[in-house]
């Protein structure tokens, strides 16, 4: 696969995103002319961009269900379940095609094409089936010839030759992108024949100033075939924006010949010159044109744009002039657009980051070496320098934040479709779209996302039969929800359900061989089996889920990305999954503390607050912060360090979960930026520290994953206290 | 370098073919074969030299809370988090006393398509030393005490042997991720294993 086609199968990829979101949108009673010009619009730049890739397979089909956009964009045809369906699978192939594309098979296989056929056959006979006259027309010349309407005009001369007439001239750098004459002419081809072609070689300078990477080339060229303006524009539409183009339709008048003349770079008695020796013009119709124009321009019309000058003339009717105004008004959209978003590969963002994250080592470095040295301004700058690097590392990161909407709204396809196969009423409800995370957490967050919205739909509602005996409304609800909480950022996938039985976990995870048959569980360990491994309460395996990836694999995706995975059900009314996950993971503000000679940093954003341990509390694990009752866990215990308590002992108060824990240390450090880097496979199995960091006098510091922390101590009380019981 | 030629004796060694052949592999093809050899509580140990990337003063180790005895830490190398093994303490030897000559040989072992860097505590660093191909005899089955995979032969030198050590088996990731998850219980297994 080339660099064009690998470029034009990422721009397809978010075309079609475009194609597949308006065509939910028509569903939904969005019917407005926006989204189907967005949809056409969409389609279109997909067809272009296909030719110019030269993948003639992708380029066909989507031409053939562009022209239902068309008619649906001329209200030829109305809006039904069939044509979304249809455009939807359309969408669909087109991906398959794309996919097969990046396998490196540019046309596709028998059944591919098979499919396509059919979609193309259904496609065609919706767009029949309000306009039957028309039904038989050839799906590839689907609009009309231009060529009958261009009759000549009352003030010049209509040529005699019935050609269209193309002249063009490439930009510079035309080759430099990767980009080369011949194949656009190849394409061209594809529009008709090409009479008459002659290449214009002016603008070459003299061989040593010659630089050989750019193009200097123009062709003027006729073509005859049935096609349209906008149709030969398109197949310079990648290098649009640098070359002068000119396109006549045939029997053009001699005006607009000499007008295209005139404004080429070349002179024009040179180029009348050229197309009359190779035969477009006669001597005398460039005459007469040239004679028509000064008289045009002495009654000071000259400066009309040359799209007034053309209608004016009768050459072209005035609705290819909108077509080719409406075009131009794209492409300027289409760069404004450009110009907010820049693309830049993922990987070169990663070096911007990890260097940041040198920077920030460095930096802390030498504000510890300037505070050592007691130089007062040496601090002072270095402090400055310091607040600078800290605002570089959040411009950095912010570059990775994608808002979690786009890998929401993937997901109304998923319900949808999902919903019709089981014969269910779905409705996605989506909240905290605008939600920001770090890009490489999205990535790997659409797999269990996947799989709880599937699980939601396929387990989670009921028949509508027994919703409805229930008491809900027939149409069930999955809500997918986002927001930030305590520096970290929570999705939630939930349903309005049946809720998980616990009868049912319990006996499937006895049948299973999970759990011994007269094992006693407390509520939230039976529903926690769902995430043991090889569990599964539906019996058949739909294809739906139950693919063999079970809530085990959902929750260690969730863990790889230092996350963790909770259930919250209630029978009969549903079931939410919440995830919680670090907002990124690279560079983070930390909080440091020592306990023996060792020092940790704790997420600053989980910190809350930091007292003095109280004495006397005895043996207890936990204190009284203003009348609150607050649990502790004594880092010295808990990570067996050796040798005795100091004196004092101070209490970092932190939020996990939505609930407050203290964590009992030694010292108090104080703040810095913390890069995270992982400790390595060898550490995988670890819990309890989340990760590393190198602090400003080159020692490494352990980062406290302080909710598994938090549950570690928990279920060490727990373990401890059943060990009591049985010995009593 | 002081290479320890063999005293053109030639010898073919009775090796069980698998042996040897692992030994080869170690070591790579060619007859002569450089290593780095270190001592360990007297003893003295080589792993191939392609192995080692630097060695280094030891200090400057963060220890990992909830570990195993023989993941002493991990140290800063360059800006790199790199993880630090007492080869002795994996030996089930006890933990190495730091001592003035003390050191960290940073080990590369691939694993998954990736290299690791590893660092592992030795007494002292002795020399690099050539050994012919033909010097190399097979691991005894027992009387090593230690885990007979870990050897990939016994080198002769200078009246004693020396262990030449398959570090990549010594310092398997996925082991060591096992028993670093399992916690001291696992190194008690370990050590009854050895």
């Amino acid at each position: 696969m080339d660099a064009i086609q690998t470029v034009f199968v990422q721009e397809a990829r978010e075309q079609l995103a475009a194609v597949e979101e308006g065509a939910l949108r028509l569903e939904q009673g969005e019917r407005d002319a926006e989204t189907i010009n967005a949809i056409f619009r969409a389609a279109h730049t997909i067809k272009g961009a296909a030719g110019s890739a030269e993948l003639p397979g992708i380029e066909r089909f989507t031409h053939s269900l562009e022209n239902l956009f068309d008619r649906l964009r001329n209200g030829e045809v109305a809006v039904s379940a069939d044509l979304v369906g249809v455009m939807l699978r359309g969408c669909d192939h087109i991906g398959a095609l794309l996919d097969g594309v990046e396998a490196g098979n540019p046309e596709p296989d028998a059944a591919l094409a098979a499919a396509g056929a059919a979609i193309c056959e259904a496609a065609d006979r919706i767009a029949a089936g309000e306009a039957p006259g028309e039904a038989a027309a050839d799906p590839e010349v689907g609009s009309e010839p231009a060529a009958g309407r261009c009759e000549s005009g009352p003030e010049g001369r209509a040529v005699a030759n019935d050609c269209w007439h193309v002249s063009v001239r490439f930009g510079r750098d035309m080759l430099k992108n990767g980009m080369e004459p011949h194949s656009f002419l190849r394409y061209l081809e594809g529009q008709g024949e090409i009479v008459r072609l002659t290449t214009i070689l002016d603008a070459i300078p003299a061989a040593e100033e010659m630089d050989p990477e750019t193009c200097y080339l123009g062709f003027e060229l006729d073509l005859r075939g049935h096609t349209t303006k906008e149709a030969i524009e398109d197949v310079f539409r990648f290098c649009r924006d640098e070359c002068t183009l000119f396109i006549l339709p045939p029997r053009s008048s001699t005006v607009s010949y000499v007008t295209a003349i005139q404004e080429l770079p070349e002179e024009t008695m040179r180029l009348g010159e050229i197309l009359v020796r190779a035969g477009t013009l006669t001597a005398e119709e460039l005459e007469h044109g040239l004679a028509a124009q000064a008289a045009q321009a002495g009654r000071g019309e000259a400066a009309e744009p040359i799209g007034e000058i053309l209608v004016q003339a009768g050459v072209v009717q005035p609705e290819v002039v909108v077509a080719a105004a409406e075009k131009q008004k794209q492409v300027s959209e289409r760069k404004a657009h450009e110009a907010r978003f820049i693309r830049v590969q993922a990987d070169k963002l990663d070096q911007l980051i990890d260097l940041v994250g040198e920077l920030v080592i460095a930096g802390a470095s030498a504000t510890l070496l300037a505070q050592r040295s007691g130089h007062t301004q040496l601090v002072e700058s270095t402090s400055i320098l310091g607040r600078l690097v800290e605002n570089i590392r959040d411009s950095a990161l912010q570059l990775r934040m994608v808002q979690i909407g786009e890998t929401f709204s993937r997901f109304n396809r998923v319900v949808r479709d999902t919903a019709r196969e089981l014969g269910k009423e779905i409705e996605l409800a989506i909240t905290g779209a605008e939600t920001e995370l770090d890009k490489s957490v999205v990535e790997k967050l659409g797999d269990p996302l996947m799989h709880l919205v599937r699980n939601a739909i396929d387990h989670g509602i009921e028949p509508a039969a027994d919703r409805v005996a229930r008491g809900k409304p027939a149409a069930g609800t999955v809500r997918l929800n986002a927001f930030h909480d305590s520096g970290g950022i929570v999705i939630q996938v939930g349903d309005d359900g049946g809720g998980l039985s616990r009868e049912r976990i319990h006996a499937k995870a006895v049948e299973k061989g999970i759990i011994e048959p007269g094992a006693t569980l407390g509520e939230r360990e039976v529903i926690d089996l769902i995430f043991a491994p090889g569990f599964s309460t539906v019996a058949e395996v739909t294809n739906l889920s139950g693919r063999g990836v079970g809530m085990d694999v959902v929750r260690r995706n969730v863990q790889s990305l230092r996350g963790a995975i909770d259930v919250a059900t209630k029978e009969g009314e549903g079931t939410t999954f919440t995830i919680r996950l670090p907002l990124t993971l690279a560079i983070i503000d930390g909080f440091l503390v020592g306990v023996a000679r060792s020092s940790y940093v704790i997420p600053l954003d989980m910190v809350v607050e930091c007292v003095e341990m109280p004495g006397g509390t005895g043996g207890r694990n936990y204190i009284n912060l203003r009348g609150e009752v607050l649990p502790v866990v004594r880092l010295r215990e808990q990570f067996e360090v050796e040798g005795s308590r100091p004196a004092r002992e101070n209490v970092v108060v932190v939020r996990c979960n939505g609930a407050k824990a203290g964590i009992v240390v030694d010292v108090l450090q104080g703040e810095c930026q913390t890069v995270i880097k992982p400790l390595g496979a060898m550490f995988r199995n670890l819990r309890g520290i989340a990760g590393s960091t190198i602090l400003g006098t080159g020692e490494v510091s352990l980062i406290l994953d302080v909710q598994a922390l938090v549950s570690i101590a928990a279920a060490d009380e727990g373990h401890a206290l059943e060990e009591i019981m049985k010995v009593a | 370098m002081n290479a320890i030629v063999a005293a053109g004796r030639p010898m073919v060694p009775a090796v069980p073919p698998g042996v040897a052949g692992a030994a080869a592999m170690q070591a790579g093809d060619a007859s002569h074969l450089q290593h780095l050899t270190f001592s360990l509580r007297g003893e003295m140990f080589a792993v191939g030299i392609l192995n080692v990337r630097e060695i280094i003063e030891y200090g400057n180790i963060t220890t990992i809370p909830m570990m195993p005895d023989f993941i002493r830490g991990v140290i800063n190398l360059r800006g790199a988090v790199v993880p630090v093994i007492d080869l002795s303490a994996r030996f089930g030897n006890g933990v190495t006393e730091v001592g003035r000559r003390t050191c960290i040989v940073i080990i590369e072992i691939a694993a998954d398509d990736f290299t690791h860097e590893v660092g592992i505590v030795v007494d002292a660093v002795s020399e690099v030393m050539e050994i012919p191909a033909g010097d190399i005899e097979p691991p005894p089955s027992f009387g090593a005490k230690i885990r007979a995979d870990f050897i990939a032969g016994m080198a002769r030198g200078q009246g004693k042997f020396v262990i030449i050590l398959a570090i990549d088996r010594v310092l398997s990731v996925d082991d060591i991720a096992t028993l670093a998850g399992a916690g001291a219980k696992a190194l008690q297994l370990e050590a009854a294993a050895a």
